[in-house]
């Protein structure tokens, strides 16, 4: 019998495992509105981990005061509030002796704030990451959002001082609180992706950022109880997400005397669809990131 | 046979030239314009799919390629050819305008040394920062901590900020991280263009080992050197098309050869397209014989001359030419300035300069030789040239007896081969040796 087959000895091969499609990648130009591809975007968790951890040990390695600044910002705006609302106009606040009111409200506010001050640009901030090195790009925003986290977290502390100085014991309504702490978060990083896209193609909307918190700070009941409007407008109010997170801080933590269920309501429906659109047009813009950063 | 790992067909990336960053303003302005400039399009009669040929460039074009598994490919081209977009397409950072392409396979790309580094942090917080950025794992980089310590040698330096650290450092720390990136695709584009040349040197080796380790690398350089000695393949682009694929020593010496049929002078008739910078301007070089011929082969034992020729542009200047010259194996062998005093440590008037290094015979090895030009200015100091491989000659070893070799016909090793000077003195006989 012969034998047909001669085993001839390869070169040496790498053992790759099968892979087959499952590494496969096909590029492609992309029409239409891509897919949020969420799970990408879990496998870069270390990574979104990374740039956060970098984005905080810069600011407290660069600044003087550092953990400090985190303070100072809510406690003199309260301060300033305290005197000009709370003292001489004499602004109501819901039962609650008025320092504590406005602080309650400034420490989810100063989180979303700087959340979107930063997430607007951190597109353009991080140009050489997005020209050089591939990710999906929602990362950026998401860690710059998350940086934040820590400053929040001190200022939750004072707070928490505040609260106890007053001698006002939270009720059991307290339990909320993480989800309106995590309503800011969402609306923050919502909004924070529309204008990080946008900035990127047009570098106006750094400019804008500083003076839309500022006006939007005063359509927020951050200094004022929202209270102070009649019924169906009290709950449209609610469309501003923001008017849902502090409402809901206040009530939670010290007892503001008005329930405002309908408010957290419509805030928490708006603040979502900000955060889905603001996906969605963040992943379309994506791919002309790199050509026009 | 390898499987295929990226099968690219057609890619082509368009930019519209006047893709800047508008303000709102200009935008809309540019909307409520738009139908009087359609109407005038219609006006002039241009199809409404075309755009104007000024405002729309094609930085890459109808790209089709293969490249299997284990192979080191070479990509190269004169600047501008697409090399970088095309890296940059595969590498995911920018999307293609037409085309396609199928990658089987984890992706690393070093499109420059340091990606994502922070100044105000750490050298050991770098290495994290950068790795991720890069995409290894936390386990894997806390795995590879100490290797990569002990690559770029910084331990005593890991706890300074690398705001301290010198361009050396911080590039060597840099690809200290890079080289232990384990992707089974690893695309690197001229970063080589960085560090010393020991450095260099580092880079070379490591990506040989990678390639031995049997993964796939594409790598994009100008320095054709290290493309001989590391790429078994090579694909030349010529603005924005692939013009031709294959054995690497041919395509390099296509890519050497230009328009000129001969890899031995490169010439810029238009001064606007000559290589240089504000006030100096390279024109022609090129390798030539005491007769004034462009060679591009020579006897190993014949001299060649370097002639540079370049325009300075304003007076005043003082001028340092210079040039490398790299081997087939990656190896650079010498550096040489300009030590003529007609001009050394004088300002010179603007005009036209012929500047000629004179090589002699008997020192090269046999195998091609690369030049890398290179014009600085002196005090303050500023490049004004640099290009890499502009021109190559092939020097060949006669096997005659008049050359270092002397009398021996096997193989002779070394960087150079320079034919010695030796002196012998001999004492006959009878002289003791030694009583038994």
């Amino acid at each position: 019998m012969e034998v047909e087959e001669v085993l001839r000895p390869g070169p040496a091969r790498v053992d790759r495992p099968a892979q087959g499609a499952l590494n496969r990648i096909r590029i492609q130009p992309s029409t239409g509105w891509g897919s949020l591809n969420l799970g990408e975007l879990w496998a870069h968790r270390e990574l979104v981990y990374f740039l956060t951890w970098r984005d905080v040990k810069v600011r407290y390695k660069q600044t003087a005061l550092g953990a400090i600044w985190a303070i100072i910002q809510p406690i003199m705006t309260m301060a300033v509030f305290a005197l000009f609302f709370g003292r001489l106009a004499k602004v109501p606040s819901d039962g609650v002796p008025y320092p504590l009111f406005a602080f309650t409200a400034l420490v989810p506010w100063m989180f979303f704030s700087n959340g979107l001050t930063q997430a607007s640009n951190s597109l353009v901030h991080n140009a050489n990451l997005l020209t050089k090195v591939y990710f999906p790009r929602l990362a950026i925003p998401i860690s710059t959002v998350m940086a934040g986290a820590l400053d929040f977290v001190l200022s939750f502390v004072v707070l928490v001082a505040f609260v106890a100085y007053y001698g006002i014991t939270p009720t059991a309504n307290v339990v909320w609180l993480p989800l309106f702490a995590l309503l800011a978060l969402v609306t923050s990083l919502g909004v924070g992706l529309w204008a990080a896209a946008i900035n990127v193609q047009f570098r106006d909307v750094r400019y804008t950022i500083p003076f839309l918190t500022q006006f939007w700070m005063f359509g927020t009941p951050v200094a004022y109880p929202s209270s102070l409007l009649p019924e169906p407008w009290r709950t449209v109010f609610g469309i501003n997400p923001m008017v849902g997170v502090v409402e809901g801080f206040r009530w939670s933590l010290v007892g503001a005397k008005t329930a405002p269920g309908p408010i957290i309501a419509l805030s928490s429906l708006v603040a979502v669809a900000l955060l889905v659109s603001g996906a969605y047009y963040f992943r379309r813009m994506e791919r002309t990131f790199a050509d026009i950063v | 046979m390898n499987d295929v790992v990226i099968r690219a067909e057609g890619l082509g990336k368009k930019y519209n030239l006047g893709m800047r960053k508008k303000s709102f303003r200009e935008s809309m302005v540019d909307l409520a314009s738009a139908p009087v400039q359609r109407a005038r399009r219609l006006l002039t009669r241009q199809s409404a799919g075309e755009e104007d040929d000024d405002s729309i460039m094609w930085a890459l074009r109808d790209a089709s390629f293969e490249i299997r598994q284990g192979e080191v490919v070479g990509l190269i081209g004169r600047n501008g050819a697409g090399k970088s977009t095309l890296l940059k397409i595969l590498s995911r950072i920018t999307e293609p305008t037409c085309g396609w392409a199928d990658i089987d396979g984890r992706i690393g790309s070093l499109l420059e040394v340091g990606t994502g580094f922070h100044p105000e942090l750490s050298g050991r917080e770098n290495i994290f920062l950068n790795g991720a950025i890069l995409g290894m794992p936390k386990a894997e980089i806390v795995r590879k901590f100490d290797e990569i310590v002990d690559f770029c040698q910084l331990e005593k330096f890991l706890d300074t900020p690398v705001k301290h650290y010198s361009s050396g450092m911080y590039v060597r720390l840099a690809f200290a991280v890079a080289a232990h990136l384990e992707p089974e695709i690893l695309m690197v584009d001229e970063v080589l263009a960085v560090g010393d040349a020991r450095f260099q040197k580092k880079c070379l080796n490591k990506m040989e080992d990678i390639s031995h380790s049997g993964r796939t690398v594409i790598f994009v350089s100008h320095n054709m050197s290290a493309v001989t000695r590391i790429c078994q393949r090579a694909i030349l682009l010529e603005e924005g098309r692939v013009v031709a694929s294959g054995e690497s020593h041919d395509i390099v010496s296509a890519y050497l050869r230009g328009g000129a049929g001969t890899t031995g002078v490169r010439e810029w008739p238009d001064i606007s397209r000559a290589p240089g910078g504000k006030f100096c301007r390279l024109r022609k070089i090129r390798a030539r014989d005491r007769e004034g011929r462009t060679v591009d082969t020579m006897d190993i034992r014949s001299g060649v001359g370097i002639e540079m020729e370049f325009d300075l542009l304003l007076p005043g200047y003082h001028l340092l030419p210079h040039f490398y010259l790299w081997n087939e194996e990656g190896v650079q062998i010498l550096g040489a300035n300009d030590l003529d005093p007609t001009w050394r440590g004088r300002r010179r008037p603007a005009g036209r300069y012929v500047t000629t290094s004179w090589i002699p015979g008997n020192f090269f090895a046999a195998g091609t030789i690369f030049v890398d030009v290179a014009i600085i200015a002196i005090d303050p100091i500023e490049t004004q040239v640099h290009e890499q491989s502009v021109v190559a000659f092939q020097v060949i070893d006669s096997m005659e007896a008049d050359t270092s070799r002397g009398d021996w016909a096997g193989q002779v090793t070394g960087v150079v081969r320079p034919a010695f000077e030796w002196t012998t003195n001999y004492t006959p006989a009878g002289i003791e040796v030694g009583k038994a």
